[in-house]
């Protein structure tokens, strides 16, 4: 198929239209804002609902609404606007609503930067919100994964009953880069006879709400979710190795900075450094096994965890799977600025010098 | 073909869809301008966009020389749609070439509706950039229509056409060619001359034989991974 060049925003928008998103409801806020401004020149056109709320916090709730009537919902924002949606997200994984959120991430923490960031991990993959839950947290590195993993989205929460989360720096919203329209997975979904489309025929009401007031009930609604939980880990799970085969030093990174160290191990090995990738694409599930694995590899001396994060937020989840065989070095900018090819390559000659 | 003749009024205001490639030819276009001895003033009045800007350019382009006016000379980051006072500047010193690079759409070309009985009386070309390869102007009729509302927002007209058809690193001299026969269904609907299609230094040859003459141009708005 021909090549086309896309905004990564306007393409993700046109992916969710693709994916067949009923609803959209959204803010603006920058670096996000083509993804709203998309979908109400377009979502209209292709039969379907776009609404411009009076927040965030709104937003999140008209998705709630619709997605409990059945609709594939979504909505967008970036970091400070996310966090404003989380308690929507927390309701919507107690309700087993399905809906997709991008969320377009800027540095932080408060208002920060209109400037990329990843500040929002802990935030994603821990979960903003109160309670036990989880989310499928997609992160595309390019323009292409995220028209992809947009139309995967609709997919996956629907076959969970679940928010799906996709989170990219600021970076991929903004740049421009050649896409094509490709098919993407398509998955046999359950029936949505959960919705509350009307009692009609049926013999009861259906509910949609996060609220027990027995405990044991409610305990029992925990379990539930924690098997699907459990489920979606064992399923969803997504990562990529490169020249990991023979690597001293493996660079884990994931968005930008991944992309970025690709150039940076391209730089190391021509000048014979064996230098390696390896990039988390689902941050929930973490790639937990398949790093502890590589850990456990002779070849490998050390490791170099790179992110738009001051203090390193991912780094975390590489320290639960290198369980401390191997040391572990950062390399970090917050504030909207972004590691630089040669700064990796310093990172990992030194890494490298101390790892033998 | 010097720049300067290729350009050949006082003031360029290059408008455009996003990501047209109106920052790549506005940089490149004052680079060549002050290469060839020209005072060059290079005003970044997009107000839409808050990557990918021509003021993120602005060491190599004062090394050369070129005064570069933006919106927020304090903060090049803040996305405030204010416009600087400088860019009297451009309008009223008759001695300086100008370049106004634009945000994209119609919406990006607003900028401009202020400063427009300034704008008319100057030696000014209203350069509307075209490429192929974007999905919302890729048909002639679509792309005349965000023409026809880049003029009828700003209040001005458009008298040239450059064919800047790119794929970012996946341009191909093919990719160029399929611009230049939009670009030419623009220009016979409309009668806007095509002023030239712009190539990457190592494409230049490969499309010599085009009807209209080749602004060469280098990559300078590269991506943190690239080289």
């Amino acid at each position: 198929m021909e090549k086309e060049l896309w905004k990564g925003n306007e393409a993700i928008a046109e992916a969710a239209i693709r994916a067949g998103c009923d609803c959209f409801f959204g803010y603006p806020i920058t670096p996000q804002s083509e993804v709203p401004e998309y979908m109400s020149a377009h979502l209209p056109k292709a039969g379907g609902v776009f609404v411009q709320a009076e927040s965030e916090v709104a937003a999140i709730n008209m998705v709630y609404g619709a997605a409990g009537a059945g609709m594939r919902a979504m909505t967008s924002s970036s970091s400070p606007g996310i966090s404003l949606k989380q308690e929507g997200i927390s309701y919507m994984a107690g309700a087993e609503l399905p809906c997709v959120i991008v969320n377009c991430m800027r540095g932080g923490p408060g208002l920060g930067t209109i400037q990329p960031g990843q500040g929002d991990y802990y935030q994603a993959t821990r979960g903003g919100g109160n309670g036990d839950y989880r989310t499928v947290v997609l992160s595309p590195s390019n323009v292409q994964e995220a028209v992809d993993f947009v139309q995967e989205a609709f997919d996956i929460a629907d076959q969970y009953r679940n928010p799906v989360m996709v989170v990219m720096d600021g970076l991929i919203g903004q740049m421009m880069e050649p896409i094509e329209w490709r098919p993407v997975p398509k998955r046999d979904l359950p029936p949505k006879d959960w919705a509350t489309t009307g009692r009609k025929e049926r013999d009861h009401n259906n509910i949609i709400n996060s609220l027990y007031m027995d405990p044991d009930e409610c305990d029992r609604h925990n379990e539930h979710l924690r098997e699907k939980y459990d489920l979606m880990a064992k399923n969803e799970l997504r990562y990529e190795e490169i020249q990991c085969d023979d690597a001293e030093v493996v660079i884990t990174a994931y968005g930008t900075p991944a992309r970025i160290a690709l150039t940076a191990i391209e730089t190391l090995r021509a000048e014979g450094l064996k230098v390696g990738l390896f990039r988390p694409i689902t941050l929930w599930p973490f790639p937990e096994e398949a790093l502890r694995t590589l850990s456990k590899s002779d070849h490998v001396k050390a490791f170099l965890d790179v992110e738009m994060s001051s203090c390193g937020q991912m780094i975390d989840d590489v320290r639960l799977s290198v369980e401390g065989r191997k040391p572990i070095h950062y390399l970090g900018h917050a504030g909207g600025v972004m590691p630089t090819v040669e700064e990796m390559v310093d990172a990992a000659k030194a890494a490298l010098k101390e790892g033998k | 073909m010097t720049a300067q003749t290729l350009f050949s009024h006082r003031v360029s205001i290059i408008t455009g869809h996003y990501g047209t490639g109106k920052t790549e030819l506005s940089v490149n276009l004052a680079l060549a301008l002050a290469a060839e001895g020209k005072r060059v003033m290079l005003a970044d009045l997009d107000i839409v966009n808050p990557y990918f800007r021509s003021r993120e350019r602005r060491p190599q382009l004062e090394a050369a020389g070129i005064q570069v006016i933006s919106s927020s000379q304090a903060c090049s980051d803040a996305d405030v749609p204010a416009l600087p006072a400088e860019l009297l500047a451009i309008l009223e010193n008759r001695d300086i070439r100008g370049i106004l690079d634009i945000g994209g759409d119609p919406v990006g070309a607003r900028v401009l509706a202020r400063f427009q009985p300034k704008i008319v009386q100057e030696d000014y070309q209203l350069i509307f950039v075209l490429n192929a390869n974007r999905p919302e102007v890729r048909e002639a009729e679509h792309a005349i229509a965000y023409l026809r509302s880049i003029e009828a927002v700003t209040g001005l007209t458009c008298s040239g056409i450059v064919n800047n058809t790119h794929l970012c690193g996946e341009t191909t001299p093919a990719e160029i060619r399929k611009g230049a026969a939009l670009a030419e269904a623009v220009s016979r609907q409309t009668g806007i001359p095509i002023l030239c299609h712009t190539a990457e230094v190592r494409f230049a040859d490969a499309v010599s034989d085009l009807r209209e003459p080749v602004f060469p141009i280098t990559i300078n708005m590269k991506k943190p991974w690239e080289r």
